[in-house]
């Protein structure tokens, strides 16, 4: 509290000077249904996970699993399914890296540069994305359809060759996830590149330095934080995604989304699924740990 | 050539944000196709057909019914239960913070596939394999919008200023008329905000909603589905509206900011 003025009911006691928060139940008593509802529905299914990981492989749903603590499942899965995952990694990594330039780009534009139309653009990025990412991916497809301007172009410059295809390759899947996952790169780009304050730049210069080694001394190193979210939060949902798989690419780029799916819904192969979902996540948790070390959990949120 | 230079990063700005504009464009300009047959997902013609017969894909309505009906109960409950959790975090002290920070961090972390797979997994493993439907889509639908009405709600609240709830005590307001009249309208465009974005993540939602869904199709699993099957344009009108909708409240919001500030100026 920055002005405690004498006559404020507050009894000064309940109030800790340093952060201004309130001690006391009711902050528990707020935090409590919040809580609840991760508990029951985010930190206990992620153990039933776990535990479905484990179980007897040779069951199924209908006669029941029986928990055997059966370890070899994940490497049962990891010796079926390692394509898909070594390649959910990789096609995320090009996503993000992509996204990253793109993303770069437009943000330090409407940081820097787009002046009193910076808001306007803020809402342009936010706005595709309220309209359903399905239908925008569908939308993709028709883009990039075989007899569609895109390859009509590549064909007629020799990038692609005469019955060369668009769809169904490794670049479709790519493209689909950069611009899917592009918003969740600008949105924490824009906001530390809005941060910095111009006038290091300015002072960069009038110290000589020129616009490349100023951008790499000040601005890139300041901008960091947001690299760092807009990074995760690109590559997260992009590695766990098939959506753009299933729709842009063919079975030869399946993903592993798409096999814990399957392996779910119509294999009924649950442990084995399981498996492969805790594996996901423990790879992701192992990421988003370092990031907090580094950058501290407010940072992000 | 000067100008082009001095331009260089804009010009190159604008051009991401024509791509990721195409689609859309695409998606309007289908919402009036009239296709020659349902396995040609090209431009043949124009009409108004999708527009006007809107409901004439059959299932889509029904889909488009059930996506509505739970993205709205889904934001109330998550609005309501996220809003409370970051006037907690934001405003009282408590043991067990950056616990809880991270335990509403972590929803917004984990891919879509994992949260979807784990409540499979505990629905599956509670006996509630044979009663998925309506309300497991509620339950999972109300987790992943949690964790992202906190995070904006408490972005509002981190970010207001006190000294009008103090002058409001100074005044001799009680601490409940301060609350409803000083407090909440602050905080409410934060909250309206956070329920327009739970309500479109909700409605958005496929990979989750697809392995907890039952035997229910909500509009998203309705696409999907179409997508194997031949498309029928009236998604694309649906797509054109919540383009359309979602650029209104924007500018619905910019004015009524505007119109305040005016007001108090």
């Amino acid at each position: 509290m920055t002005s405690t003025a004498g006559v404020a009911p507050v009894a000064a006691a309940d109030v800790r000077a340093d952060t201004g928060r309130r001690r006391g139940r009711t902050g528990y008593l707020l935090l409590l249904p919040a809580f609840l509802t991760l508990l029951l529905f985010f930190v206990l299914p992620f153990y039933s996970l776990v535990a479905t990981s484990l179980y007897d492989p040779s069951g199924s749903d209908i006669e029941g699993y029986s928990m055997t603590y059966h370890v070899a499942n994940y490497w049962d899965a990891l010796q079926e399914f390692w394509r898909p995952l070594l390649r959910s990694l990789w096609y995320g990594a090009i996503a993000t890296v992509i996204c990253l330039v793109l993303g770069y780009v437009l943000a330090y534009a409407m940081a820097f540069k787009a002046g009193r139309w910076k808001y306007l653009l803020l809402v342009l990025v936010i706005a595709p994305f309220f309209t359903s990412f399905l239908v925008r991916t569908l939308s993709w497809k028709l883009i990039l359809a075989d007899d569609g301007y895109v390859v009509d172009l590549l064909q007629f410059l020799h990038i692609l060759g005469e019955d060369g295809r668009l769809l169904a390759t490794p670049v479709a899947v790519v493209a689909g996830l950069v611009y899917n996952f592009l918003p969740f790169m600008i949105l924490p780009l824009f906001a530390s590149l809005d941060r910095i304050d111009h006038r290091l730049v300015e002072a960069s210069s009038d110290l000589y330095a020129s616009p490349f080694v100023g951008f790499f001394k000040v601005t890139w190193p300041l901008s960091l934080p947001g690299v760092v979210s807009g990074t995760l939060l690109t590559f997260i949902p992009a590695v766990g995604d098939y959506i753009n798989q299933v729709l842009l690419g063919s079975p030869n780029q399946r993903m592993i989304g798409s096999v814990i799916q399957s392996q779910f819904v119509d294999a009924n192969n649950y442990p084995s699924a399981a498996s492969l979902s805790t594996m996901l996540m423990l790879l992701i948790l192992a990421m988003v740990l370092v990031y907090i070390r580094r950058a501290g959990t407010e940072e992000l949120l | 050539m000067r100008w082009i230079r001095e331009h260089l990063v804009l010009l190159l700005g604008l051009l991401v944000l024509i791509y990721m504009f195409v689609p859309i464009f695409v998606v309007v300009l289908m919402s009036f196709n009239d296709p020659v047959s349902r396995n040609v997902y090209r431009f043949d013609g124009f009409t108004l057909d999708n527009w006007t017969n809107f409901c004439g894909a059959q299932g889509m309505c029904d889909a488009l019914w059930l996506s509505i009906r739970i993205g709205l109960l889904a934001t109330v409950v998550a609005t309501i239960l996220g809003t409370l959790a970051a006037f907690a975090l934001v405003r009282h002290d408590f043991a067990g913070r950056s616990a809880s920070n991270l335990l509403i961090f972590l929803p917004m972390a984990a891919p879509e596939i994992v949260l979807g797979s784990s409540l499979l997994a505990l629905f599956v493993s509670s006996g509630f394999a044979g009663q998925l439907g309506f309300w497991t889509i509620f339950i999972a639908h109300v987790m992943f919008c949690l964790s992202f009405v906190v995070v904006t709600v408490r972005a509002r609240l981190a970010g207001m200023d006190d000294n009008l709830e103090q002058a409001a005590m100074d005044l001799y307001a009680t601490p409940s008329q301060t609350f409803w009249r000083v407090t909440f309208p602050l905080v409410l465009p934060g909250i309206v905000g956070a329920a327009l974005l739970s309500f479109s993540l909700s409605f958005d939602d496929f990979i989750i909603t697809n392995l907890n869904a039952g035997s229910e199709t909500t509009f998203p699993m309705y696409v999907w589905g179409a997508a194997q099957r031949g498309v029928p344009m009236q998604v694309n009108v649906v797509g054109t509206i919540m383009f359309l909708l979602s650029v209104a409240i924007v500018v619905a919001g910019e004015i009524t900011s505007r119109r305040r500030r005016a007001a108090l100026t």
